[in-house]
């Protein structure tokens, strides 16, 4: 079996001379987590619609699960789970009838009692989805996105909109499946989650990855900010900046704060870069 | 492990777009009881007009069984799918592992019931209210067998060719209501044909609602009342000619036009 969940090379996809994909590069392991981080607009979306056989795209090599998405047949869906942005649809049905429908698509489902109580609307599987919170239906969107049992788990910014509390209980229903062994492809805009979530990260802008890895690969652990009363000065050798500070001020140094490069700094300068060009 | 076929998604796909409509305030409303309060009112209004020895409820009851079938089918499947192309409901059934026949499966399943129902409804109206006598004459019933049948299935495909008119779910009530109410105006059904203008009269014998009401007052009307109509017979066989040219003009349109996703959605 092919260790490769994802292989994309050159993608590109252009909406009315517009490029929102140009030339994306993106490799997904078999059993990764692996979140697209990117501002709105970067081609996140679009990105997972190609790959997620839901649009055809303009150019590039693409092979998921082994398989050329733009010739998905039924067997290939299957395989695949989709948790796309909002839809606004089903609402006269009750959690449990949506859930038990959506099972009947695919060969091999998830016992449908099981997905909901592990969205945790057990309470409101007799519900209609019209009466649920925001929260509570996209959980249906997920729950709709995991009953076929698939390989592999498109999440397109799962938890815009959410509280707090349920971005938590989100999360751990995300670690949970890709502990059995789901691969996911998570899109998101929040750092937080990208980190909580991901094994890689993938920032993405204007429609290219400008760079992927661990939290500690993308961010840049050279650049260590020292600031002090008098002045600021970024180093790769912090602890030495200190000692000669502390020599020249005899003791203490005033107003003393070491600061490493956090994963927002990362992520803003790769993003940036367009628009500082 | 095998997919599961066409035809268990197709039943499966009828079940839930039955449950979704008659769940729907909106469209029960609108499509459903519509057509039936529409009746009740035309003909309490014009029951006195009897028009040789028949009266106007009777008419009318005949005539909004045709009004009855479109309204369901046309109306109802013009506006759902162009809310579902907009909601998000088409988009997600696209990305299933489901056989594109079978989704179309479950909308004819929907039309049936619903048109049956619908047909069902007005005539027990028209029994209750208007004196209407439902024939005894196998034959009769063959007819109304089969202009529900061309009825039903000309006027969905051109619902579903509609639908993609609509730019959004907002826009869908009118692309779909407005020709369906100018219809039955100039198609003989609100008001006796000998009533509109010629002109008029003209356009609507080009759409298959004045054939599908002048079928079914052959169905149910005393056969003297054929002088009554515009050729002073009841043109059966055109009737099924007409119906069955819009059928395949529809399913043309339909092959031609529809499309999953709405043009505003990415």
């Amino acid at each position: 079996m092919n260790d490769a969940a994802i292989r994309v090379r050159g993608l590109r996809k252009t909406y009315g001379g517009t490029a929102a994909v140009a030339g994306l590069d993106l490799d997904v392991r078999r059993g990764e987590t692996l979140a697209v981080l990117g501002p709105n607009g970067a081609g996140k979306s679009t990105t997972v619609q190609i790959l997620s056989a839901q649009l055809p795209r303009d150019g590039g090599d693409v092979a998921v699960l082994g398989t050329d998405p733009a010739k998905a047949d039924r067997r290939f869906r299957a395989r695949l789970g989709i948790v796309s942005q909002t839809a606004n649809d089903l609402l006269e049905l009750t959690v449990g009838e949506v859930v038990r429908h959506f099972a009947r698509y695919y060969p091999d489902p998830r016992d449908p009692g099981r997905v909901i109580a592990e969205v945790g609307l057990t309470r409101q599987s007799r519900q209609k989805v019209r009466e649920l919170s925001g929260g509570q239906r996209r959980r249906v969107d997920v729950a709709l996105g995991v009953v076929g049992n698939p390989e592999l788990l498109f999440l397109d910014e799962p938890t815009t909109g959410f509280d707090p509390e349920a971005r938590r209980q989100f999360w751990d229903l995300v670690r949970s499946l890709a502990a059995d062994g789901t691969t996911i492809l998570l899109t998101t805009h929040y750092l937080d989650e990208a980190a909580a979530l991901a094994d890689r990260i993938a920032v993405i802008a204007d429609g290219r990855i400008r760079a992927s890895g661990t939290v500690a690969d993308l961010v840049d652990d050279r650049e260590v900010t020292v600031a002090w009363r008098d002045g600021e000065k970024t180093t790769d050798a912090p602890t030495a900046l200190i000692a000669e500070l502390g020599a020249a001020y005899a003791g203490e140094v005033p107003g003393l704060t070491v600061t490493r490069p956090s994963l927002e700094d990362a992520y803003l300068r790769l993003t940036g870069e367009e628009a500082a060009a | 492990m095998s997919m599961p076929s066409t035809l268990a998604i197709g039943a499966a796909r009828g079940a839930i777009e039955l449950k979704q409509f008659f769940r729907e305030r909106g469209s029960v409303v609108f499509t459903f009881i519509f057509p039936a309060l529409l009746l009740v009112l035309l003909g309490s209004v014009f029951d006195a007009d009897a028009v040789g020895g028949v009266g106007g409820g009777q008419v009318l009851t005949a005539s909004f069984a045709a009004a009855g079938i479109v309204s369901t089918s046309f109306v109802n499947l013009g506006t759902a799918l162009a809310v579902e192309r907009d909601d998000g409901t088409l988009r997600r059934l696209r990305s299933l592992p489901m056989p594109p026949v079978a989704f179309f499966l479950g909308k004819i399943v929907l039309v049936i019931v619903a048109s049956i129902a619908e047909v069902a409804l007005l005539l027990a109206i028209g029994v209750l209210m208007f004196d209407v006598s439902l024939p005894g004459d196998p034959a009769a019933w063959l007819t109304m067998a089969w202009l529900f049948a061309l009825g039903v299935t000309s006027c969905s495909l051109i619902g579903i060719a509609a639908s993609s008119l609509a730019r959004s779910a907002r826009s869908a009530g009118a692309m779909t209501t407005l020709p369906y109410t100018v219809l039955l105006f100039i198609s003989g059904v609100y008001v006796p044909l000998q009533s509109v203008p010629g002109w008029m009269a003209d356009i609507g014998a080009f759409f298959p609602v004045k054939w599908l009401a002048q079928g079914f007052r052959a169905a149910l009307l005393p056969d003297h009342m054929a002088a009554h109509e515009p050729a002073g017979q009841w043109e059966l066989g055109k009737v099924a000619v007409v119906l069955a040219l819009w059928c395949a003009g529809g399913l043309v349109l339909c092959l031609t036009t529809f499309r999953w996703r709405s043009a505003l959605t990415r």
